[in-house]
């Protein structure tokens, strides 16, 4: 429970199936919220000195305190037991840190997807079971069915196609995902919303977060430099070039990590049409740049893929990729390889590929299966 | 099903004569203690009483006795109130020592202080919980204005020498403050005999209301005010008095003054059934802390490979109420300070629970915990990683 609409809603649906009889035996539906990340750490992100305490701190973003109030208002409201549990430190470790380094390597990471792998669908479920639970329910809008032949689990897009958030589900495991369950997948969020104000939860009218949870200002940089500060080291300003894709200096840049690809960038120059960020060139310290039409490709690699679906090395077959969250699945022609890469060849071109970024698989139908994704390599 | 309390150094139950006690004074008898005409004084009579009372219970005169919300602000008041009246007086560097097991109203005082520019001692402590006065002694300067060492630890039930301590701190001159929030109404507290200055404790440890405390500041102690307002308390510490607050601390402090001894007993009776029965019947476990100096109350065990927060969930969801540790610091990042200081690592830390009995608890309800926890114990082993990886080692050695 985050205590937002979508989580609360489940907690209410799942509440009114497995209600609980009188005092006799254990409760049979318990709601947890993950602390994950101490929003009073890094004050300065707030705008305030060491050691203050904000009122009202940080809230809008996903998991704070407030967030947390919400979630136990909700849970006492539907009359379940409710427990915070303290993940902050593999957060750190697993999330958080990686999401740094990758920034400080020119890509452009989602910690979103590694904290479902990690955190919401590996150390809370292994919690779930210590305390005896069979399985966690969340409020991702994605579709999970077993297949009764195969015994397999299959992930499938939330039905909601502009809240569908199956994207960041696509590196859960067999096991993982038989310990999951998603009550919103059939849903709109509307009706979710509409579902949430029948039952009159506290937060019915809740808007939903927007940013990632541990970025308060929304602003990557700014959080880095302040997570940084507190180790002790500094945003370091590796000043390189900006050139060309046809080999002319532009201009010059201050650190890779300030570009990502496609973002449109002014020069000053009248140069008639406005260049893009093609290109990250991290062996050089260069920021390449181009004119639209050069930020569209056809291939791509992935690494690390975790198939779903059951594919074997060699298969090849047709698909539609995504590349990005805020992207329309495109056809794709895709190959699995046997050293856990995949190639991806779209029919059209697609613009700005984006290492660091995740590619999701999903089936040639407007089922919208998960067959599997993995991680966008560099150089494609 | 049947519910098993075994949280009392959190809280404890409101005692039912107490409740009989207070009730007048959130109903019919609601005047203000400080008013002149009949209401008050019927309030102010109540007050009064209850103040002897609390006194009685720590061997102090009833005028050394300020009511305030508890004891996180008696701590503030006592230790804040020193240092700064030391200050006033004379405007120069100032040390204080407290122990670093200190409940963290006292530990964060300190720090809060340090901030300010004074200079604080942390005394350590070895292995079973227990501060020695020898290091206190020690650590002694000039400008020492303060000592503060808490009389029973809450996470481990450890008993200090504050007899020692206090004669210490008499030889030198220097307050000797005590938290004794833990110790009050569950083991002999003597103000006299263990030379305190100050002293801290708090209602709903010892079967009163939450939101009441009491500071005892001997006569003669210097204190500046923490909080400023009217001249409630002898201008110790203003604000409406909390009439039944205080009345019900009176009255439980009298019940705790009279049933000391055979309930001191009784429960150690049963903790230590509880422990032993654990240590014996459970691998991989071990006490935390002194066995022999604490309170008859407490008992702090580890469970190697076991999450302790997934251990109270698990728990509390069979119906066992028991703790991780501070109910205050549950949650937090940092592994209990008090674990830190006497040698745990921070996995002995996370796998350590804090079982601790009180009054209401019977013999019945020891039975219940130790007949839920063995299974509970296994649950969780049986998903640790850890676990299961050292049973392969001792299978293939």
């Amino acid at each position: 429970m985050s205590g937002g609409v979508d989580s609360s809603t489940v907690a209410a649906l799942l509440a009114e199936n497995n209600p609980h009889h009188g005092t006799e035996g254990s409760p049979r539906l318990v709601g947890l919220t993950m602390q994950l990340w101490n929003q009073r750490r890094l004050a300065k992100l707030q705008g305030l000195p060491e050691g203050m305490v904000a009122p009202g701190h940080a809230s809008g973003r996903c998991c704070s305190l407030d967030d947390a109030y919400d979630a136990r208002r909700v849970a006492d409201f539907l009359g379940i037991p409710f427990y915070v549990v303290n993940f902050e430190s593999r957060f750190e470790e697993t999330v958080v840190r990686p999401f740094v380094e990758q920034y400080l390597e020119g890509e452009t990471p989602i910690p979103c997807s590694l904290c479902n792998t990690e955190i919401k669908f590996a150390q809370f479920i292994d919690t779930a079971l210590q305390i005896g639970a069979e399985r966690v329910a969340t409020g991702h809008y994605a579709r999970l069915h077993r297949d009764e032949r195969t015994g397999r689990y299959r992930l499938f897009a939330g039905r909601d196609r502009t809240k569908d958030q199956s994207y960041f589900l696509f590196g859960l495991t067999q096991e993982q995902l038989a310990r999951s369950s998603f009550p919103l997948g059939e849903l709109r969020k509307e009706e979710v919303r509409s579902i949430a104000r029948a039952r009159q939860l506290p937060v019915a009218e809740k808007p939903d977060s927007q940013e990632i949870c541990f970025v308060p200002s929304g602003s990557y940089r700014d959080f880095i430099e302040v997570y940084l500060a507190e180790q002790g080291r500094r945003l370091e300003e590796r000043t390189g070039e900006v050139v060309s894709t046809d080999g002319r200096v532009l201009a010059e840049h201050h650190g890779l990590y300030n570009y990502t690809i496609g973002q449109r960038k002014r020069l000053g120059v009248a140069t008639g049409e406005p260049l893009y960020v093609i290109e990250l060139d991290r062996a050089h310290n260069r920021v390449v740049v181009g004119p639209n039409h050069e930020l569209f490709r056809r291939r791509l690699t992935v690494h690390d893929v975790n198939w779903i679906r059951d594919v074997a090395p060699g298969e090849s077959f047709a698909a539609r990729v995504k590349i990005r969250n805020k992207h329309v699945p495109a056809p794709a022609r895709v190959e699995a390889r046997g050293d856990g890469q995949a190639c991806v060849e779209f029919t059209e071109p697609q613009r700005a590929i984006t290492p660091g970024q995740a590619a999701v698989i999903y089936s040639d139908d407007e089922d919208l299966e998960v067959i599997g994704g993995g991680w966008i390599a560099r150089g494609n | 099903m049947r519910r098993v309390y075994l949280d009392n150094n959190a809280t404890t139950p409101l005692a039912p004569e107490v409740f009989e006690a207070m009730k007048p004074y959130l109903v019919e008898q609601f005047g203000n203690a400080s008013s002149i005409h009949w209401f008050g004084q019927q309030a102010k009579a109540a007050v009064e009483n209850a103040r002897e009372q609390v006194a009685k219970l720590i061997n102090a005169r009833p005028n050394e006795i300020a009511f305030t919300s508890g004891g996180t602000e008696s701590d503030n008041t006592g230790l804040f109130g020193i240092v700064e009246a030391a200050r006033r007086r004379q405007d120069s560097a100032k040390h204080i020592i407290i122990s670093a097991i200190e409940h963290p109203a006292v530990l964060n005082a300190a720090q809060a202080l340090e901030k300010r520019g004074v200079s604080v001692t942390y005394v350590r402590v070895g292995s079973s919980g227990v501060v020695d006065p020898d290091d206190v002694e020690r650590a002694i300067r000039p400008q020492t204005v303060l000592i503060s060492i808490m009389h029973a630890n809450n996470e481990l039930g450890t008993i200090q020498p504050i007899e020692e301590i206090g004669r210490v701190a008499r030889e030198h001159g220097i307050s000797f403050h005590t938290d004794a929030v833990q110790s009050v109404g569950k083991i002999p507290v003597d103000v006299e005999r263990m030379r305190i200055d100050l002293l801290s404790l708090s209602a709903h440890k010892f079967h009163g209301p939450k939101g009441t405390g009491a500071l005892f500041i001997r006569k003669g102690t210097n204190l500046l005010p923490l909080l400023y307002g009217g001249h409630h308390e002898r201008d110790r510490r203003p604000g409406t008095e909390n009439v039944a607050g205080a009345v019900g601390a009176g009255r439980a402090a009298e019940l705790a003054r009279l049933n000391l001894d055979p309930q001191a007993r009784r429960i150690a009776a049963l903790r230590d059934r509880l422990e032993d029965t654990i240590l014996a019947g459970i691998p991989l476990t071990a006490r935390n802390g002194d066995r022999e100096r604490r309170l008859p109350s407490t008992s702090n065990l580890r469970f190697d490979h076991v999450e302790g927060e997934a251990f109270v969930i698990a728990m509390d969801l069979k119906g066992v109420a028991c703790s991780t540790g501070a109910a205050c610091s549950s949650g937090s990042l940092e592994p209990s300070h008090v674990l830190s200081a006497i040698g745990l690592t921070k996995g002995q830390a996370r796998s350590s629970i804090r079982f601790s009995l009180g009054r209401l608890t019977s013999a019945e309800d020891v039975d219940c915990a130790l007949e839920t926890l063995p299974g509970v114990v296994e649950q969780l082993r049986a998903l640790s990683p850890h676990y299961r990886s050292s049973r392969q080692l001792t299978v293939h050695s």
